[in-house]
C-alpha cells in the first residue's frame, strides 16, 4: 500500500491545509462567507489567473520561468477587442487569431531558449516588453466589447439548484485544469517535463525528447496566457492593453504556493489550482472585511509565499537523499 | 570466432592529443570484458566512440556482424549498446517505473498505462534480483539501488552490449557483490559486458578477459585467469613490476619533533567527539576508519572549515582561538578536500589559475603575483609533480582525474605548508597516479612537512603512514605506531576487537 503522506506530497498537503483553514477562519469571521456563490466566485473571479498559472506550472516544472504571461493577457485582450470591434472580424476568427498569436510568441520564446541555451528569465523578459508594447501600440485606450456573440458568452451562466450561478469562465478554467492534469500525468510530454526539471542532462541521456519538450512547454504557456487574456476580456467585456500587469508574479506565487518547486521536477497542476484558490480566498476575505485596503492582499500573499519557500527549503534539507555519509 | 562487437583500427584525435591510436577491441557474447588503463589511457574515449558520443576519425565497428555507426547514445541504445555511467544518469524525482520505462512506455487512448509500466518494471528488476516498489521515487533509494535501476533500464532496451563505466565507485562491498551477481546473470543470458573500473580486485573477480590501454594505444587483451595482479599493473603503467613492490616495505621513522598541531578533546555537536591527536613535523599521520567514522569531519575541524564546539587546538605551541580556514592558512596549514569536483578544482579556470589561486589569496588582493612569478610556480610544480598538461592555459576540466588531483596538491604545496591535510587524495584516480601521489607525500614528509593522510584504501594508509589513528563511530579508538601499522591491526581496531 502506498503511503499518502510522502515527502513529495507534503507541500501540497500543507497548501490544502492552509486553504481549508483560511476558508474556515474567514467563514467564521465574516457573515455570509460560507455561501455557495462566494465559493463558486473563487473560480470565476480567478479563472484568467488560474489558466495562466496552469501554463506557468509546466514551465516551472521543467525548471524554467515565463515572465511574458501577464503582458500576453493584456495584449490578447486588446487584440480581441480591436479585431472584433474595430476590424469587424467575426468573434471566432478573432479568438483563433489571438490564440495563434499566443502560440507563436510562446513557440518563439521556447525555440530561443532551447536552441541557443538562453536563460528563460531573459528571453521571457524580452517577451514581456514585446507583448506589452505590442498591445499598447494596438490601442492605448480600453475598448468595450459589444459583439453580440461575445456579450452573450459574457452574460451566460449556468444556474445551479439553490440559485447560485456559474459563468462560462469557470467552465473554461475547470476544463483547462482537467486537460492540463491529463497532460502532466498521463502523457509522455508531461512526464518528460518532470524529468527535465529533475535532471536535464540525465533526461538527454535517457533518450527523451528534451529539445522538443522544452519548446512545447513555452508554447503551451503562450497558449495558456492568450487563453487567459480571452477569458479576462470576456470577464470584463473589454480589451485593455495594460490589464494583467504584474499577473506573471501572481501566477508564479500561485504555482509556488501550490507546492511546485521553483527549481523544477516536483509539483502538480492540481497544486496550482489550490494555490490560485488560496490567493482567491485571501482576496475575498479582505473584501469581506471591508475596512482593509486591497493592498493587504499583497502583503498576505507575500507572507504566505515566504512561509512556503521556507517549508520547501526545510523539506529539501531534511530529505534523506540530500544527506551524505 | 564470431564477435558480438568488433572495433578495428579506431583512431580519434582531439586538438593537441591523440586520444586513441589504432585500437582494436573485440567483445564476445556472454562475456565480461574489463577495460583497464590509467587516466588518460583512452578508456573513456573508447566508450564514447562505442556509444555514439564521439565520431570516429578512422576505423570501423561491427555489431553482430553488420556495420555499426551510432549517431548518439540514444541511437546506440536502439541498436543494442547501452551504457550505465558512474554517476547515475536517471531522474531522481520520477518513480522507479518511469526511470526504467520512460520513452518506451505502453500507451493507450487515455495516455500512459501505469499498471503495464509498473509490471514491466517489476519484471525487469526481478531479472536483476531486485524487489522494490516501482511506484516510489527513484531518489528515495540508495545509490546502489539506483545503479541497479539504471542497469534495468539499459537491459530493458533489449541490449546486446552493456557498458558499465565505473559502476562500483560509490558502492560498498556488499552492494558491489550484489552488482556482480547481476552482471554474471546478464552474462549468462548472453549479453556482452564491457566493464570499466579502477579497482584491480574487481577485475579478477568478474572479468573473463581484460583489455589494457595505455596512452591511447592497445597494450593487449588477456585472459584474466592466468594474469597476475602485478602483471596487470605493469601493463597498465608500463613499468616493471619490481619497482612497485619495493616501496611498500620501506621503513618509516617516527618523528621526534615537537607537535606542530595538537588537538585536545576536539569535537563538534552532532559530529565527532573527543578527538585528541598531535601532528609532528616530518611524519605522515594516517586517520583510518570506515566511511562515516569521522575522518573527514576531523580534518575539517583541524582546518577550521567547520567550527568546533568543544576542545582546544594549538598550533606551534600557541592556542588557536576563533579558528577559521583563513587563520589556519596563516598558520601554514593546507587542506585538500575529499570531493575534488565540488570543493577542489574550479573546472573552468586554467591550470595556471587553479594552481596559483591560494598563493594569491594568501598574499591578498593588492599584492598581485607577477606573470613571471606565476610562471615559475607553475613550471616548478608541473615538473615536480609530473602534471601532464599540454598547455597551462587550458581549463583544468580537460585534464584527467589524476592530473587534476596533482594540480590541487600543487596549489597547496605552493603555499609551503607546515601541515598538509589530505582527504582521500587518491580517490578516483588510476594506479599510476596513486603511486605518484604517494611519492609526493613521501617527499613532503622528508622535507619536514607534517602530512595528515586519509584514505579508504587501507593498503595506501599502511604504505604511507608511520603512525595511524583509528576512528570508529565518530570517536578515536586507538593509535598504532611503526611496525604495528599494518592492515590486520587496523582492521581489528576498526572492528572493535583487541586493540
Amino acid at each position: 500500500m502506498r503511503r499518502v503522506f510522502t515527502r513529495e506530497r507534503l507541500p501540497i498537503i500543507a497548501t490544502a491545509t492552509v486553504l481549508v483553514l483560511l476558508y474556515l477562519a474567514s467563514g467564521l469571521l465574516f457573515k455570509g462567507f460560507f455561501g455557495p456563490q462566494v465559493f463558486l466566485n473563487l473560480f470565476s473571479d480567478n479563472a484568467f489567473l488560474g489558466i495562466v498559472a496552469v501554463g506557468m506550472t509546466f514551465v516551472i516544472l521543467s525548471g524554467g520561468i515565463d515572465l511574458s504571461v501577464g503582458s500576453m493577457v493584456g495584449c490578447s485582450s486588446i487584440m480581441l477587442a480591436t479585431l472584433v470591434e474595430k476590424g469587424h472580424w467575426s468573434p471566432l476568427a478573432g479568438i483563433a487569431a489571438v490564440l495563434a498569436f499566443g502560440i507563436v510568441v510562446g513557440l518563439t520564446q521556447g525555440w530561443l531558449i532551447q536552441k541557443f541555451g538562453l536563460p528563460p528569465f531573459l528571453v521571457t523578459l524580452a517577451g514581456l516588453f514585446f507583448c506589452r508594447g505590442f498591445g499598447l501600440s494596438i490601442s492605448r485606450e480600453s475598448i468595450q466589447i459589444k459583439a453580440p456573440l461575445l456579450t452573450s458568452w459574457s452574460n451566460w451562466s449556468a444556474t445551479l439548484p439553490g440559485g447560485s450561478t456559474v459563468p462560462l469562465a469557470s467552465f473554461i478554467f475547470v476544463g483547462f485544469i482537467l486537460i492540463a492534469a491529463f497532460l502532466a500525468k498521463q502523457t509522455r510530454f508531461g512526464r518528460t517535463v518532470y524529468a527535465i526539471g529533475g535532471s536535464e542532462p540525465s533526461t538527454v541521456l535517457m533518450g527523451l525528447e528534451v529539445a522538443r519538450t522544452k519548446t512545447l512547454v513555452y508554447t503551451f504557456s503562450g497558449f495558456a496566457s492568450a487563453l487567459g487574456g480571452l477569458v479576462f476580456a470576456l470577464y470584463t467585456s473589454s480589451g485593455n492593453a495594460v490589464s494583467g500587469t504584474g499577473l506573471e508574479l501572481d501566477a508564479i506565487a500561485s504555482v509556488v504556493i501550490g507546492g511546485t518547486l521553483l527549481t523544477g521536477g516536483y509539483g502538480s497542476v492540481f497544486g496550482s489550482l489550490l494555490g490560485v484558490l488560496t490567493l482567491g480566498v485571501i482576496q475575498t476575505a479582505i473584501m469581506f472585511q471591508g475596512t482593509l485596503s486591497s493592498w493587504w492582499t499583497k502583503i498576505a500573499i507575500g507572507g504566505l509565499l515566504l512561509v512556503f519557500v521556507l517549508l520547501q527549503r526545510a523539506l529539501s534539507v531534511l530529505s534523506p537523499s540530500a544527506k551524505n555519509a | 570466432m564470431s564477435w558480438l562487437l568488433e572495433l578495428r583500427g579506431i583512431t580519434k584525435s582531439f586538438p593537441g592529443v591523440r586520444a586513441l591510436d589504432n585500437v582494436d577491441f573485440q567483445l564476445r557474447p556472454g562475456e565480461v570484458h574489463a577495460l583497464m588503463g590509467e587516466n588518460g589511457a583512452g578508456k573513456s574515449t573508447l566508450i564514447k566512440v562505442m556509444t555514439g558520443l564521439f565520431a570516429l576519425d578512422s576505423g570501423s565497428m561491427t555489431l553482430g556482424g553488420s556495420p555499426f555507426q551510432p549517431k548518439s547514445p540514444h541511437h546506440a541504445a536502439e541498436l543494442g549498446i547501452s551504457t550505465v555511467y558512474q554517476e547515475v544518469n536517471l531522474v531522481p524525482n520520477l518513480s522507479v517505473a518511469e526511470n526504467v520505462c520512460l520513452g518506451r512506455e505502453s500507451r493507450s487512448w487515455y495516455g500512459i498505462r501505469w499498471r503495464d509500466m509498473q509490471a514491466r518494471c517489476r519484471s525487469a528488476l526481478a531479472r536483476l534480483g531486485l524487489d522494490i516498489d516501482p511506484r516510489m521515487p527513484l531518489g528515495s533509494f540508495s545509490i546502489a539501488v539506483q545503479q541497479m535501476v539504471a542497469i534495468a533500464r539499459a537491459v530493458d532496451v533489449s541490449a546486446k552490449v552493456l557498458v558499465l563505466d565505473e559502476p562500483t565507485s560509490s558502492l560498498d562491498r556488499k552492494e558491489t557483490m550484489h552488482l556482480f551477481e547481476t552482471v554474471r546473470k546478464l552474462r549468462d543470458d548472453g549479453i556482452g559486458i564491457v566493464f570499466v573500473t579502477h579497482f584491480l580486485d574487481q577485475v579478477f573477480e568478474v572479468a573473463d578477459r581484460t583489455t589494457v590501454l595505455r596512452n591511447g594505444r592497445l597494450v593487449g587483451t588477456f585472459q584474466t585467469q592466468g594474469l597476475t595482479k602485478l602483471e596487470l599493473v605493469s601493463h597498465m603503467i608500463g613499468r616493471s613490476a619490481e619497482g612497485l613492490v619495493g616501496d611498500s616495505s620501506r621503513e618509516r621513522a617516527l618523528s621526534t619533533g615537537s607537535p606542530v598541531l595538537e588537538a585536545h578533546g576536539l569535537g563538534r555537536k552532532g559530529s565527532v567527539q573527543d578527538i585528541s591527536i598531535d601532528v609532528r613535523p616530518g611524519e605522515t599521520l594516517g586517520l583510518a576508519g570506515l566511511l562515516g567514522s569521522g575522518r573527514t569531519e576531523t580534518l575539517r575541524l583541524l582546518f577550521g572549515a567547520d567550527k568546533r564546539t568543544q576542545g582546544r587546538l594549538t598550533t606551534g605551541g600557541k592556542e588557536a582561538r576563533a579558528w577559521s580556514p583563513r587563520k589556519a592558512m596563516a598558520a601554514r596549514l593546507a587542506f585538500c578536500p575529499e570531493d575534488r569536483k565540488a570543493e577542489g578544482v574550479f573546472p573552468g579556470l586554467s591550470v595556471e589559475e587553479n594552481l596559483t589561486l591560494v598563493v594569491q589569496a594568501k598574499r591578498g588582493l593588492w599584492r598581485k603575483l607577477g606573470k613571471r612569478a606565476r610562471q615559475e610556480i607553475v613550471d616548478h610544480f608541473v615538473e615536480a609533480l609530473q602534471i601532464k598538461v599540454p598547455d597551462i592555459g587550458r581549463p583544468v576540466q580537460t585534464l584527467s582525474g589524476g592530473n587534476q588531483q596533482k594540480v590541487i596538491l600543487a596549489r597547496w604545496l605552493a603555499t609551503e605548508p607546515q601541515v598538509l591535510l589530505l582527504d582521500e587524495p587518491t580517490r578516483g584516480i588510476d594506479v599510476g597516479a596513486k603511486f605518484e601521489v604517494a611519492n609526493i607525500i613521501d617527499q613532503m614528509s622528508s622535507q619536514g612537512v607534517a602530512v595528515v593522510f586519509v584514505s579508504s584504501e587501507l593498503d595506501e594508509t599502511v604504505r604511507s603512514c608511520a603512525r595511524v589513528y583509528v576512528l570508529r563511530d565518530q570517536r578515536l579508538v586507538g593509535e598504532l605506531l611503526a611496525e604495528d601499522v599494518n592492515e590486520q591491526k587496523i582492521m581489528a581496531m576498526i572492528a572493535g576487537g583487541s586493540s
